[in-house]
């Protein structure tokens, strides 16, 4: 609604989860499955990413056209002549997270507008308790259960109508330091210790030095 | 032996008959926002009214940093513009609350888009949005007696019980109010709709000090102010309608924490062994007062009248047949009478006397207000792992009632919900009269657990919930709430919300119960009227209130 004097005021969450399921649902999907769009477009516009303009151009896209997501997780998806819909490969993705852990990298090949699977992308990593990263052709989208995401890309605003080598990528919880930078840093926290003398050792501890069972 | 007792049985206590007979308790919003808040100092910051009684006012909550704003819009209004529907565009008063203190530009900005409602845009600023209509009849009667000189006449005060009715008051995100994550954490909003609430109580004394003022400004020299003691007996009238029904329905895990508070309330007050003569006199006292709100509950609602004549009739049975006669000193006197009254009473008089129950209570009922609240997102994730038969399971337990309900009939069939155009706002209607039902909205819980269930006896025990999704996508969203229901066995409502012998009344009655509303006026099996703080302490007196003042 543009009243000529607050027009700029964002949308809160609350608008955004409503119109996003509600246009989805229009869309032809399931009630189920627009409940999910609708808290991942929110989640989009929270990080940054355009997900209220992704969505409305996918849905004007696929007007009088059925959406196809893959019949199930395989290393490589793909259709051919058609491209993969994001929302039902998004969805396909977090139902069959399990495979998706022990495929370890899946390809898709040719998937519409596929940052809308950015939010299933964080689920999916939340749901695995992994790293999971996802490619979309020179984007790459890194994400550590659903707290944090890091980009290589300048996403603001930024739109993508096909997505042609899509990688989603989980990763093992491997430290990402070596041994020798732990133990430097550990010997520095230690500086916030106390030497104890023998006095304190007999008399500051709960069990002293009587605990002899 | 410490007795253990169990919370009751959701799907005896789910039921919209039963739901549909909730009282307000101590658990209720209006009066925890009330205990909550009632240290805080609550002032008139701005009273910028014409000689008619229109203008702007602002009322401010403080403490410490934190400061609430309530900005009025007192506006003129012509009698046939008047309506309580939510239809209407134009209203005697709209308000909202601020998150600060408003500067001059942010008034500025809300007076072009508050008057507006629903059309207008708020900002992050702003928390919740309302407005209201006058009850004509008996605001100029009291602005006529005030500006003679003389107090309102009483019985027409009792009668009516409000000056203003709301006819909607919104939160939550919606046209642009805040969001709750931007406030869930603070320490004074540990309750549901508390900013609601809070609203609506800063509105009451608005619509006070416009009476005050226009009488004043009628006849300087003969008006007196509204009496202290007769203000106190006037709340804030709502109008309610469908709207509110989608919401129980919609918060799956938000309406499990509020019956979950008032079931473990009750289920830890029948394990009190030995009760004390004076918790004993606290309910009985409520009792006494109580029968002041009955007397004075009108309604010209068949539905409600003979409500009303049960709820009578079962306190006169349970003071003759049960409290005359108890033994006080009777161990675990509470789940005596709570067997008794749930073998002999009817839903009406079962739940009110359960409200009265809770009464003496402070240390049960207070710590169960902070778990009201609910995040959902915890329970959004379907465990699509999972094997059929584990969601079977789920079903044949959780929703055994609703299974046995034959939907292949008609009647159980005969309404959809749907979602006005016109005015975004839920609707009912006939299936096999009118147009929509292509468009229905899932509100239709039972008939698709239903359906569900059916789909999950034709594919193997050991499929995997992922594969079975991904061939009945259309039944993903009661499959999210099964797994919901799993956990919080009272999420769901055990009953048919699409049958003919629905009365959504009562769904709207469940919610308004948990608001603290009392006096429920049904005027069609679709909407309905209520009085909120009626008998509550005044804003001058807040610091001094008494926790019953709503028997009062």
């Amino acid at each position: 609604m543009t009243n000529g004097f607050i027009h700029n005021f964002m949308r809160s969450s609350s608008e955004i989860i409503t119109v996003s399921k509600r246009a989805t649902k229009a869309a032809g999907y399931s009630w189920g499955v627009a409940e999910e769009v609708g808290k991942n477009i929110d989640i989009l516009e929270l990080i940054g990413i355009a997900g209220i303009e992704n969505l409305k151009s996918y849905l004007r896209d696929i007007q009088k056209k059925t959406p196809i997501g893959p019949n199930a997780i395989e290393l490589q998806n793909k259709i051919d002549n058609e491209c993969l819909c994001p929302i039902l490969t998004g969805v396909c993705l977090i139902d069959d997270f399990k495979k998706v852990e022990l495929l370890k990298e899946i390809n898709f090949f040719n998937v519409s507008y596929p940052l809308l699977m950015i939010p299933f992308i964080s689920k999916l990593s939340f749901l695995i308790g992994k790293r999971v990263s996802i490619n979309i052709d020179e984007h790459v989208f890194r994400f550590n259960l659903d707290k944090y995401m890091f980009s290589e890309s300048d996403v603001d605003s930024l739109v993508i109508e096909k997505g042609k080598n899509i990688k989603v990528s989980t990763f093992e919880n491997d430290d990402s330091f070596t041994q020798e930078v732990w133990d430097e840093l550990y010997a520095l926290s230690t500086d916030t210790f106390v030497e104890e003398n023998e006095k304190l050792k007999s008399t500051a501890a709960g069990a002293g030095l009587e605990d002899n069972d | 032996m410490h007795k253990q007792i169990k919370h009751r049985d959701p799907h005896d206590v789910m039921t919209l008959k039963r739901l549909g007979s909730f009282h307000q308790t101590k658990l209720s919003f209006l009066r925890s926002f009330l205990r909550e808040f009632k240290s805080w100092t609550f002032k008139c910051d701005l009273f910028d009214l014409n000689k008619q009684g229109f203008g702007t006012a602002v009322y401010s909550v403080n403490q410490d940093s934190r400061t609430y704003s309530l900005i009025c819009f007192a506006n003129e209004l012509n009698d046939s513009e008047r309506s309580d529907r939510v239809i209407a565009t134009k209203w005697d008063a709209a308000f909202v609350l601020h998150d600060g203190i408003p500067t001059e530009k942010d008034i500025q900005r809300l007076k072009l888009n508050v008057p507006k409602q629903e059309v207008g845009r708020c900002s992050y600023k702003e928390l919740t949005l309302s407005r209201a209509n006058k009850s004509l009849r008996i605001f100029n009667h009291v602005v006529e007696r005030l500006s003679n000189g003389v107090q309102p006449d009483l019985s027409l005060i009792k009668k009516v019980g409000y000056l203003y009715r709301t006819t909607a008051v919104y939160g939550s995100g919606k046209f642009g109010l805040a969001d709750r994550y931007r406030i869930k954490d603070r320490k004074e909003i540990n309750g549901p709709f508390r900013l609601e609430m809070m609203l609506v109580y800063l509105v009451r004394q608005f619509t006070f000090d416009q009476v005050n003022h226009i009488a004043k400004k009628n006849n300087p020299k003969l008006a007196v102010k509204l009496d202290q003691s007769i203000a106190r007996k006037l709340g804030i009238g709502n109008s309610t309608g469908l709207g509110m029904a989608p919401f129980i329905i919609n918060h799956p895990s938000l309406l499990h924490q509020w019956i979950f508070a008032k079931e473990d309330a009750l289920r830890q007050i029948r394990e009190i062994n030995k009760v004390k003569e004076s918790d004993l006199n606290i309910f009985k006292e409520c009792l006494q007062l109580s029968k002041n709100m009955i007397s004075t509950w009108k309604t010209d609602s068949e539905y409600q009248i003979k409500k009303i004549r049960e709820l009578s009739n079962d306190i006169i049975k349970f003071e003759s047949e049960y409290l005359s006669i108890c033994a006080a000193d009777r161990e675990y006197l509470w789940n005596h009478l709570y067997k008794w009254i749930d073998k002999h009473l009817s839903f009406e008089g079962i739940e009110f006397i359960i409200s009265l129950m809770m009464e003496p209570y402070d240390s049960i009922v207070n710590p169960l207000i902070s778990k009201m609240s609910s995040n959902e997102d915890l329970y959004f994730n379907i465990p699509a792992y999972k094997k059929v038969s584990e969601l079977k399971n789920i079903i044949s337990t959780g929703y055994r009632n609703i299974i046995k309900i034959d939907f292949s009939k008609n009647k159980q069939n005969e309404k959809f919900w749907f979602i006005s155009k016109n005015k975004e706002e839920p609707r009912l209607a006939n299936r096999f009269d009118d147009e929509g039902s292509e468009l229905e909205q899932p509100l239709a819980i039972a008939r698709d657990i239903k359906a569900l269930y059916f789909r999950l006896l034709e594919v193997p025990e050991d499929q995997i919930l992922s594969e079975f999704l991904r061939n009945n996508s259309d039944l993903r969203h009661v499959v999210r709430r099964c797994f919901i229901a799993e956990k919080l066995p009272y999420s769901e409502i055990q009953d048919n919300s699409i049958g003919s012998n629905l009365m959504p009344i009562d769904m709207l009655r469940l919610k308004l119960s948990f608001f603290g509303a009392q006096k429920f006026d049904p005027r069609s099996d679709k909407w309905l009227r209520i009085c909120m703080y009626q008998g509550a302490p005044l804003m001058n007196e807040i610091s001094q209130t008494n926790d019953k003042w709503i028997y009062s």
